[in-house]
């Protein structure tokens, strides 16, 4: 009993990274009606960002922040350079783009900082472990708690937050009151990569720093996103933390942990095959 | 009269097709002007170009203002409020929040909260319903959500495309008489786009018809009744 609860917390801890991952993938597909592959790259990139500033010795929390800063930037940059001139292409097109985007970001990020492993701090204090937890899980889950409700706040109570959700469903009718809808697009990459930046951070010190760091991270997430409804933020949260109790029971007590992997995959497929609009997400018929 | 609304040779085309041919009409302040036409003679479309939703050649001046080729949201910005073709209803957003979204553009927060309490005096309906999605609405509320929303710009100028499109008779007249008080009480300008051109031609002061792209007849509201061609053709007798 004491060893399935382990699993479930220590599922929580990733869950939760996988939940904000998948918000971000919410977040785009919610605006664009497509998944951006280049998600995981984005964090990654993010990520490698935070490691210098704390390599160069910035403190880990001035370098935390920064780093979303600096996350939120690059994301709105990508959306207005290279999203806003196919926004009116057809669909293969813009995924042309974010796979293009996704392997730039990882040669770039290879280039840089070589493809070589390496190790990236965890800032919580050995006080906050628990006695199924360590400090590390305990401190990603309560940062990754902390950034699912600021976003909640901000979408539910803020003028800026209802804009967004409303130049994502109707950019018609958006423009009619006034929204500039192009600028909440690039608002919308600019928080989901900042949510990204955080998921990254939070992973890195458990799977470590490297280029390919995100790529197993974002199948999880995919598979989170698709299993609460693509377009539903409270259900890509709900999926993310399922994902990841699930994906840690199984792993170790049913499959092992060298196929957890499939355990995504699994899902992914499944979902789609038995209700493609997932647990949360409205059910639509085709557009695009 | 002073024109608030001014509008010479419009042009517009979807793609290569144009569908305006050079509109002609103007509009004064504190006037409620109707547009009457048949199916796809280019009513919504005109709506449409004013509100730079369509590709545009030609003048349109709007308080003093050239705003042909602005952008949609600009032009909103401007004071020009839109009742869409199809009503623009945010589906997924409560009541409450399509009426805060109509007042976006708007800085004077007390003010905005007012109207919120304004428009539930209009329709008292709307303030039951306002925690609900505004997709589970019924027609006859969902236009009166889209009047409310466009009003929360505190607009200068109220562009509606057929607001008695599918309502019961009795709901009609009541937005009718509602959108006539809410023209007497702060002034504010309507050009009406209506099917029903016995109700429209009853509430508007001027009114005009269009005819494949071109504005045919022009003049007051009891000019447009007495003609023999409008009465044959829009109101059946
Ligand atoms: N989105 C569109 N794309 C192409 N043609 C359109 C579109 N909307 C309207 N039209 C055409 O433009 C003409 C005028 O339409 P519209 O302005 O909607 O007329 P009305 O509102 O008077 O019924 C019609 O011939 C219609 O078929
Ligand atoms: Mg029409």
């Amino acid at each position: 009993m004491e060893a399935v609860l382990l699993q479930v917390l220590a599922g929580l801890a990733t869950g939760g990274i996988y939940a904000s991952l998948a918000l971000a993938l919410v977040m785009i597909y919610q605006a664009t009606h497509l998944v951006n592959f280049a998600q995981g790259e984005m964090a990654m990139f993010a990520t490698y960002i935070a490691w210098s500033l704390v390599n160069a010795g910035v403190g880990y929390w001035p370098a935390f922040l920064l780093t979303v800063l600096i996350a939120f930037v690059l994301g709105v940059l990508i959306e207005r350079v290279v999203i806003r001139p196919v926004e009116n292409a057809p669909v293969l097109a813009v995924v042309v783009v974010f796979i293009g985007l996704l392997v730039i970001l990882n040669s770039v990020a290879g280039w840089i900082f070589t493809y070589t492993i390496k190790s990236f701090p965890s800032p919580f204090p050995p006080a906050l472990g628990i006695r199924y937890m360590s400090p590390h899980q305990v401190g990603a889950l309560l940062v990754t708690l902390i950034v699912l409700a600021l976003l909640y706040l901000f979408f539910r109570f803020t003028p800026l937050g209802l804009a967004m959700r409303a130049a994502a469903q109707n950019p018609v009718s958006s423009r009619l009151v006034g929204i500039r809808v192009g600028w909440m697009l690039a608002l919308g990459w600019g928080l989901a990569a900042a949510v990204g930046a955080v998921a990254g951070m939070m992973v890195a010190p458990i799977v470590y720093l490297d280029p390919n760091m995100m790529s197993g991270i974002l199948l999880y997430a995919f598979a989170a996103a698709l299993l609460g409804g693509i377009d539903s933020p409270g259900g890509a949260v709900v999926g993310g933390l399922v994902v990841g109790v699930l994906e840690n029971l199984l792993g170790a007590f049913v499959i092992g942990n060298e196929l957890k992997l499939v355990v995504a995959l699994v899902l992914i497929v499944g979902v789609l095959l038995v209700r493609p609009s997932g647990f949360f997400g409205s059910v639509q018929v085709s557009r695009v | 009269m002073t024109a608030l609304l001014e509008v010479a040779d419009l042009r517009a085309s979807y793609g290569a097709t144009r569908v305006l041919h050079g509109i002609e009409f103007s509009l004064g302040e504190r006037s409620i002007t109707a547009v009457l036409g048949a199916n796809g003679a280019g009513k919504t479309t005109t709506l449409r170009a004013l509100c730079g939703m369509v590709r545009t050649e030609g003048e349109i001046r709007f308080a003093g203002q050239r705003i042909a080729g602005r952008r949609t949201e600009d032009i909103a910005r401007l004071g020009i409020a839109h009742v869409p073709d199809g009503r623009g209803t945010f589906l997924y957003l409560t009541t409450e929040e399509n009426l805060r979204l109509g007042a976006y553009a708007r800085k004077d927060k007390r003010a905005v909260a007012r109207d919120v309490e304004r428009m539930y005096a209009y329709f008292p309906r709307l303030k039951e319903r306002r925690r609900q999605q505004a997709g589970t609405l019924s027609g006859g509320e969902q236009q009166m959500l889209a009047v409310s929303r466009a009003l929360m710009l505190a607009p200068k100028l109220l562009l509606l495309d057929e607001p008695s499109f599918g309502l019961a008779p009795l709901v009609v007249r009541e937005l009718f008489g509602i959108l006539r008080a809410i023209n007497a009480e702060s002034g504010v300008s309507m050009l009406l786009v209506e099917q029903n051109a016995a109700m429209a031609l009853e509430l508007a002061d001027h009114a005009c018809v269009i005819e494949t792209g071109r504005v045919v007849i022009a003049g007051t509201a009891a000019e447009l009744k007495r003609d023999d061609g409008v009465r044959r053709a829009y109101l059946g007798y």
